[in-house]
C-alpha cells in the first residue's frame, strides 16, 4: 500500500461491556510526498548543471618597440578583420587599398565572415609551395595529435589580423576569436586599429546609418 | 464442484522506501551544490565553442561589467593567506595606510571595484553590505593611472612560484577599449596568457573545428 499503516490489529480482547473505541486510520498517503521529493531533485539537478562556465585561452604577444622584431606576414596570406558598431564586420585582404585605383575595404556580418575565412584559407592553401621547413611542422602537429597533420604547414601563411574598434563590444571580440577556433585558423593576432581604418569604418557606418 | 477462487491481490505498493530514496538524493544534491558567491554585478558572458573548464584556485578574476566598470578579485579557496598577501602588497606599494581590521575584511570581499582612494571606505564596510555598494570600477582607461596594474602586481607577488591563471570575465555588452585596457594592465606585468570566461555554445556542424573535435585517433 502506498501508505504507512500503524493501526494495530484487534487482537486484544477487551472485557465485557467495554465499548470498542472507534479506530481511526493512521494511514498517510505518501504519493504527494514522493512527487514533491522528485520535483525538488529535478530542480536541483537542472540548476546545478545549467551554468557551466568555460574558458577560452588568449595569448597576447609582448609589445616590441623595434619594428625589426615584429612578426612578418606575407601580404597575400593576410586577412584583416575589423569590428565596428552594431555587430558589423569589415575586412580587407593584404594591404588596404582605398583610392581611385580600387577599394578592397569590404563589409560583412558575423554570419558572412565565416565563409570569407574558409575561402581565404582555401586560397592560401592552394598557393602553398612545399619546402624544407614543412616536414618539421608536420611532425610537430602529428605529435600534438592533430588529425589534419598532413596539411599542417599548408596554411602557415594564412594570418588573420583582428582589429576591434572603440565601438565593438566584448561579445564581438569573443565571437571573432571563436570564429578562429571554429575555422581552425592557427595564426591570428589582435592588433590596435589604425586611425585610417577607424575613419573608414566610421564613414561606412554613417553611410549605412548604423548607430 | 468447488469454485476456483482467484485471490485478489492488492495493487497498492508501499511508497515509504521510495520517499526515503527521493529525500536521500535530494539532501545529497543540496549538500553537493556550491552556491555562487554574491556578485557585485550580474555578468552575461558571451558564448564560445571551447569546452575547457574554469580553474577555481590560484586565479585572478578580472570582471568587466556592461557599463565598462572593472573589478578585481582573487580566487583562492584553499589558501586564504593569499588574500592577506595581496592586500598587504597593495597597501605597501600604494601607501594606503589600511588598518589590520580593514585588511582582514579583504578576505570576505568578493571583488574590488573602487579606486585606491575609495578602498578604505569599502573595507570599512561589513562584507555583507559591500554587495549593495555601488562601486565605480577600478580606473583603467587612463594608461598613466591604470590602477589594475598595481593589483595584478600584488597578486603576482602573492602567488610567486605558483601557477596563477588570469581570468577575464567580461559582459558581452561591454566595449572593447575596457577589455583592451585590462589586457594592457596584464601586459605591463609581463603576463601574456589569459583565460576568457565564456558560456558553452555548440560548434557549427561541419566546420573545421567540429570535424577536428570528432576525430578519433586510429589505432593500428
Amino acid at each position: 500500500m502506498a501508505s504507512i499503516d500503524s493501526g494495530g490489529g484487534d487482537s486484544h480482547k477487551k472485557g465485557p461491556g467495554v465499548k470498542k473505541a472507534k479506530k481511526l486510520s493512521t494511514r498517510v498517503d505518501m504519493t504527494p510526498m514522493v512527487d514533491l521529493g522528485f520535483l525538488l531533485i529535478t530542480f536541483f539537478i537542472f540548476t546545478a548543471t545549467m551554468s557551466t562556465p568555460t574558458t577560452m585561452d588568449l595569448n597576447m604577444p609582448k609589445d616590441v618597440k623595434d619594428p625589426k622584431d615584429q612578426t612578418e606576414a606575407k601580404e597575400s596570406g593576410v586577412l584583416t578583420v575589423m569590428l565596428g558598431k552594431g555587430n558589423q564586420v569589415y575586412y580587407y585582404e593584404g594591404k588596404l587599398v582605398v583610392d581611385a585605383g580600387g577599394n578592397n575595404f569590404k563589409q560583412t556580418t558575423f554570419k558572412g565572415i565565416r565563409d570569407i575565412l574558409i575561402n581565404k584559407k582555401k586560397e592560401v592553401i592552394g598557393r602553398h609551395v612545399h619546402d624544407d621547413t614543412c616536414p618539421k611542422a608536420q611532425q610537430r602537429a602529428k605529435e600534438k595529435g592533430d588529425p589534419d597533420w598532413e596539411n599542417a604547414c599548408k596554411d602557415r601563411d594564412f594570418i588573420v589580423v583582428i582589429k576591434p574598434d572603440q565601438d565593438a563590444t566584448y561579445a564581438n571580440t569573443v565571437d571573432i576569436l571563436d570564429e578562429m577556433t571554429i575555422n581552425q585558423v592557427k595564426t591570428y593576432a589582435m592588433v590596435k586599429i589604425l586611425p585610417q581604418e577607424y575613419e573608414l569604418i566610421q564613414a561606412t557606418e554613417k553611410n549605412n546609418g548604423i548607430k | 464442484m468447488p469454485k476456483v477462487h482467484l485471490q485478489r491481490k492488492s495493487t497498492d505498493t508501499d511508497m515509504t522506501p521510495f520517499v526515503d530514496i527521493a529525500f536521500l538524493i535530494l539532501s545529497f544534491f543540496i549538500m553537493a551544490t556550491k552556491f555562487k558567491p554574491p556578485e557585485p554585478v550580474p555578468i552575461t558572458t558571451p558564448g564560445s565553442v571551447i569546452s575547457q573548464k574554469l580553474p577555481e584556485n590560484n586565479a585572478v578574476l578580472i570582471i568587466v561589467d556592461s557599463t565598462n566598470r572593472v573589478y578585481f578579485s582573487v580566487l583562492s579557496d584553499k589558501d586564504k593567506t593569499k588574500f592577506d598577501a595581496v592586500i598587504q602588497g597593495v597597501n605597501t606599494s600604494r601607501n594606503l595606510n589600511l588598518t589590520k581590521e580593514e585588511m582582514a575584511t579583504y578576505r570576505q570581499t568578493y571583488a574590488v571595484g573602487v579606486p585606491f582612494t575609495g578602498l578604505k571606505q569599502l573595507l570599512d564596510m561589513d562584507p555583507k553590505d559591500q554587495v549593495n555598494l555601488k562601486q565605480p570600477g577600478i580606473p583603467v582607461m587612463d594608461s598613466a593611472n591604470n590602477e589594475l596594474v598595481w593589483w595584478i602586481g600584488a597578486a603576482k607577488a602573492a602567488f610567486a612560484g605558483e601557477k596563477l591563471n588570469y581570468l577575464i570575465k567580461g559582459d558581452g555588452q561591454s566595449k572593447y577599449p575596457a577589455f583592451e585596457a585590462v589586457v594592457e594592465a596584464l601586459k605591463r606585468n609581463d603576463e601574456f596568457k589569459y583565460n576568457l570566461v565564456t558560456a558553452l555554445d555548440n560548434a557549427p556542424t561541419n566546420s573545421a573545428f567540429d570535424k577536428a573535435s570528432k576525430w578519433v585517433p586510429q589505432t593500428k
